[in-house]
């Protein structure tokens, strides 16, 4: 089921996405991290995608670019959906902050960096959301033991 | 530890005292007794009213995403509906969607009315016990209990389909535990109609009552670009005036065979999101009745053996079937590598599930877009600049659930 529109996204990015498909409804793209904000501006202004779900990260540990980086968008007008994925290498997992063209980037960013430990250029507050200062490591990396523990406060006897 | 050692504070507040002249700054909460919900705030106080505010949460984090990491597709249901414990069928379905639609099945007839008739069941129980919580706030303790005593119908209701009260584990992926046990229906009808009279008494209780009215109306105040560009979704984005819901703009389950409405608020105000969600209970009360009059016959699941238990007589009598059943329990059903999201119209908002498989009985990744983190990253937008006392029904009327907020 591709809607019009995500033809003239594809048509319209046709230089700059590395894959793009329509899997269950959703037209998924993938683009270099660079191109992230100027196709994310795009996607807002020229497409009506004004609703951004969601942000979050897929851990390839034998992959070169380790982290899929995962966003979902949503038009309020048409009612479609389209996924962009970004790749960044485990050495410097930096993407830009979609902040300046959405506010709730900013819970979003703050809950992956959490996670995965990607880092987001320009987002001034990546304090620890779901979980607390001085937590070390990132526990939804494939290398973070399930059963490892480190509570904040010492356990009862 | 010794009682007079400090607990370490989990939190860095963006702000502390001392910024402004004649400011003062309070933290309220995690466990507060006027806050439904172990959220905190850290409010800059200027007299009595919010200057800015600063909303953790994260109290209630307890490894969902990491847990789903390791354990078979199956058992990962009773993990889902803890997440909005509210309204936990909703999560079932929307969690065995995702997961359908990566294998490729459509599920039968019957089981698509009754996961729609279940959803729009647990829609009212979830905003029943909102409002009655957000009127309790408010000093409302008669309207409360009229509220409560509706929403235990319904939770002894679904027990006596599912077993349980809040955490069902009804959905199975390709279709349900079990059908309707004799007698459901007629006992949903007198349900229905209890309701009715409770609801309509709460409406006159409630809806032109001076205090109420001087309590919520032009407070927390968010304009729909500003619930847009903050991701609102829901109650609280329909609130503010746009018809924006998932059950009408991208029908799933039995939605586009059904006529119902999407009541808009006007102001986007505590009165709005009031009222907004008890207009949506009309509505899925006529869902529910629309449903049940037009509930097809025919099996609850479909007859797919890569997710399917087979029947239990003949997992005892033939070889095949003991080995399938084994299998799925053991191994889990192989989900065909690809992924997916998938949203549903929960009560709260878009409650999105995104699945990554690499084939196998395990997920790779299952994240969930929850509408109340969504929304707690934004509700510092209602409540800046009203009063420390306004904080109650506002938080309150976003209907923040921490079980899925925190995950």
């Amino acid at each position: 089921m591709a809607a019009p529109v995500h033809e003239r996204i594809t048509a319209r990015w046709s230089t700059a996405v590395q894959d793009a498909a329509v899997s269950h409804g959703t037209l998924a793209l993938l683009i270099s991290p660079e191109q992230l904000l100027e196709v994310a501006r795009s996607l807002k202004t020229d497409f009506g995608f004004d609703l951004l779900l969601d942000v979050t990260a897929v851990d390839w540990p034998t992959r070169d670019l380790r982290f899929d980086v995962v966003y979902h968008f949503y038009t309020t007008h048409d009612f479609v959906r389209v996924r962009v994925k970004t790749r960044v290498p485990a050495t410097a997992p930096v993407v830009d902050s979609l902040i300046p063209l959405y506010d709730s980037a900013r819970y979003a960013e703050r809950e992956c960096h959490d996670m995965y430990g990607i880092k987001f250029r320009n987002n001034p507050d990546l304090r620890p959301i779901l979980l607390y200062e001085g937590f070390v490591g990132h526990p939804l990396r494939k290398d973070y033991p399930k059963r490892r523990e480190q509570p904040l406060v010492p356990y009862r006897k | 530890m010794s009682a007079d050692t400090p607990l370490p504070n989990p939190i860095r507040p963006a702000f502390g005292p001392g910024e402004h002249e004649g400011t003062t700054v309070v933290n309220i909460g995690p466990s507060h007794p006027a806050t439904h919900g172990t959220i905190q705030i850290v409010a800059e106080l200027s007299g009595e009213r919010i200057i800015r505010a600063d909303v953790h949460c994260g109290y209630l984090h307890r490894g969902f995403e990491k847990e789903c990491e390791s354990h078979t597709w199956h058992n990962l249901i009773p993990y889902v509906d803890r997440l909005n414990y509210c309204s936990a069928l909703i999560n079932d379905f929307a969690y065995c969607d995702a997961v359908e639609k990566l294998m490729g099945i459509e599920i039968t007839p019957r089981c698509r009315y009754l996961r729609t008739l279940l959803a729009e069941y647990s829609r009212i129980a979830d905003h029943l016990t909102c409002t009655a919580a957000a009127l309790m706030e408010l000093g409302a303790m008669t309207a409360f209990l009229y509220l409560v005593t509706i929403r235990d119908y319904v939770y002894e209701h679904l027990a006596d389909l599912t077993g349980a009260r809040v955490t069902y584990s009804f959905g199975r992926i390709g279709g349900l535990a079990r059908d309707l046990p004799d007698g459901w229906l007629q006992r949903l009808e007198q349900i229905l109609k209890e309701y009715d009279v409770f609801v309509g008494r709460v409406h006159g209780l409630v809806d032109r009552n001076r205090i109420f009215i001087d309590r919520m109306r032009d407070v927390g105040v968010l304009r729909t670009a500003e619930a847009i560009n903050w991701g609102f979704t829901g109650p609280v984005l329909r609130s503010t005036g746009v018809p924006r819901d998932l059950r009408k703009d991208t029908p799933y389950l039995a939605y586009a065979e059904l006529d119902f409405e999407v009541p808009v608020g006007i102001n986007g105000d505590n009165y709005d999101r009031y009222f907004v969600r008890m207009r949506e209970m009309d509505e899925s009360v006529h869902m529910i009745r629309q449903l049940a009059a037009r509930l097809p016959p025919g099996p609850i699941s479909v007859d797919d053996r890569r997710c399917v238990l087979p029947d239990k007589h003949l997992v005892y009598t033939e070889i095949e079937s003991l080995i399938n059943h084994f299998k799925l329990i053991v191994d889990g059903p192989d989900v065909p590598a690809g992924e997916i999201y998938l949203a549903h119209e929960g009560a709260n908002g878009e409650l999105g599930f995104y699945i990554v498989s690499v084939g196998g009985g395990v997920p790779y990744k299952v994240h969930v877009r929850a509408p109340s983190f969504v929304h707690v990253g934004g509700v510092h937008r209602m409540l800046e600049g009203y009063q420390l006392a306004d904080l109650v029904p506002t938080f309150g009327s976003i209907n923040m659930i921490g079980g899925e907020c925190d995950r």
